[in-house]
């Protein structure tokens, strides 16, 4: 929940709320981009997640150093199962 | 002296290594609190303890929301999942947390209806799709969270959506910190500041503590290059009898926040007059709840709610190591009836609970079960 998980956008979708498919080491999702409202990212772009919501925009060299970071503290399984989880909602736990 | 290679930019590493051992004053005893729990993760995950002079002490703060959370409202939460209506959906960081009666896990395991969500859009969502039940979102943590659940709170009331509540337990890190600092056994020279919040809230918001508290608050990023640059900046501004705001991580965090984010949770959330937490117990103006305009989403009006207190197991410390008065293994469960595969308390359950992170790294590593990165 505390993490912040970068991911590149690959497409902007309105919804009609505002969002987009985000890829984060392979794996697509939806984000939601209304928190970004002020600053709205292009495709290619890179976002810090947090809980489904992408919350600022970062350079690539970020998101590759955040990836790392979340590597090793040991996190980045717990990060793609938060990735995966995104829209699939209810699911077993 | 060697790092493992992990350590990108190692010549880096060790040349603030030893700013910090010439900046620390041989005189003096350095009580610094790392306020959020991601950061106590890193700091035990890169065995920085073992870097840093002895005289510098880092303290573990209040930032880990699941474990600042009083079991009461875990209880208060469980109570109404178990009405055959309700379906219970939380963050996976919530389902092994322990409520007086077991975990929302356990509570799921003997029927409830209890859903993992990662994002409360996806509870809103579950309630789209099962219109004859109810979905309440059990919402937990600080600033980094609450505009997600802002958010979908003005989705949930712009469609109309009736079968949707939010169980709201966010809080607040600002009087926390003041609560710390008001406490009177707690003596700090200055604080490591939360990245992620900062990222929402900017920097602005912890002028007051350089400002009337006279204290060193450097925001930092996550990497251990960024926390030694923040004990760096933190050892600077002592010795030079300065106390300032100091964003160490401007690369993610902007001076004023995120203004769309404020603004969500400006529209949705109030303040709390008063809200519990674990180990600091009640601190005023420290929690949110829905405005009245959200009544209808609130699970707290919607439903009559018991408001039971419940004291931590009582052998349990939790309090004091959440005050930093105690070290996670000074706690008399520690490493025995309390482990993260059997946690008594919530500070053994998140990663980010300085028990759990003490006991997978440093309690781990006196094992001689894991390695840790510090110089050879």
């Amino acid at each position: 929940m505390c993490l912040a998980i970068p991911g590149r956008i690959v497409e902007l979708v309105s919804d009609p709320v505002p969002l987009a498919l985000v890829e984060v080491t392979g794996v697509r999702r939806r984000v939601d981009l209304g928190l970004l409202h002020d600053d709205m990212p292009k495709v290619g772009d890179w976002v810090l997640i947090h809980v489904g919501f992408a919350m600022s925009r970062i350079s690539e060299e970020q998101a590759a150093e955040q990836m790392r970071m979340i590597a090793m503290l040991g996190e980045d399984e717990a990060a793609m199962e938060e990735v995966r989880g995104y829209g699939l909602e209810g699911r077993e736990p | 002296m060697k790092f493992v290679d992990e350590f990108r930019d190692s010549e880096l590493i060790t040349r603030a290594r030893d700013e910090i051992r010439r900046l620390a004053d041989p005189a003096r005893h350095y009580r610094l609190m790392e306020v959020c729990g991601g950061h106590t993760h890193a700091i035990y995950r890169f065995g920085l303890k073992d870097v840093l002079p002895s005289n510098l002490e880092l303290i573990h703060g209040p930032g880990c929301p699941v474990c600042v959370l009083p079991m009461g409202r875990i209880d208060d939460g469980l109570e109404l999942a178990g009405r055959p209506d309700v379906i219970f959906a939380a963050f996976g960081d919530m389902m092994r947390v322990p409520g007086a009666h077991g975990s929302p896990l356990e509570h799921k395991a003997r029927g409830v209806d209890v859903r993992i969500v990662y994002s409360p859009t996806d509870a809103l969502k579950l309630a789209r799709s099962n219109p004859g039940r109810h979905v309440m979102f059990f919402a937990i943590g600080f600033e980094t969270t609450a505009p997600s659940t802002a958010l979908t709170l003005m989705r949930a009331r712009a469609e109309g959506i009736g079968n949707f509540s939010v169980f709201c337990n966010h809080v607040t890190i600002i009087p926390a910190i003041r609560a710390i600092l008001d406490s009177p056994d707690m003596r700090l020279d200055g604080f490591i500041g939360p990245g992620h919040v900062s990222t929402v809230i900017g920097c602005r918001p912890y002028e007051w503590i350089a400002r009337t508290e006279g204290k060193p608050i450097v925001v930092s990023g996550f990497e251990p290059l960024d926390l030694l640059q923040s004990i760096v900046m933190l050892l600077r501004q002592l010795r030079d009898g300065r106390a300032e705001v100091e964003n160490q991580y401007q690369r993610v965090v902007p001076w004023e926040g995120n203004r769309a984010a404020l603004a969500a949770m400006a529209e949705v959330f109030e303040l709390r007059p008063y809200f519990e937490w674990r180990g600091l117990g009640f601190i005023s103006q420290s929690a949110l709840r829905l405005r009245e305009e959200y009544a209808r989403w609130d699970a707290e009006r919607v439903f009559s709610v018991a408001g039971v207190r419940v004291t931590d197991p009582k052998a349990a410390q939790c309090g004091e190591v959440l005050k930093g008065v105690l070290k996670p293994a000074q706690c008399k469960l520690f490493g025995k009836e309390c482990t993260p595969e059997h946690p008594v308390g919530a500070l053994m359950v998140s990663s980010e609970g300085s028990c759990a992170a003490y006991y997978n790294y440093e309690h781990r590593k006196t094992a001689g079960q894991l390695r840790i990165l510090t110089p050879a």
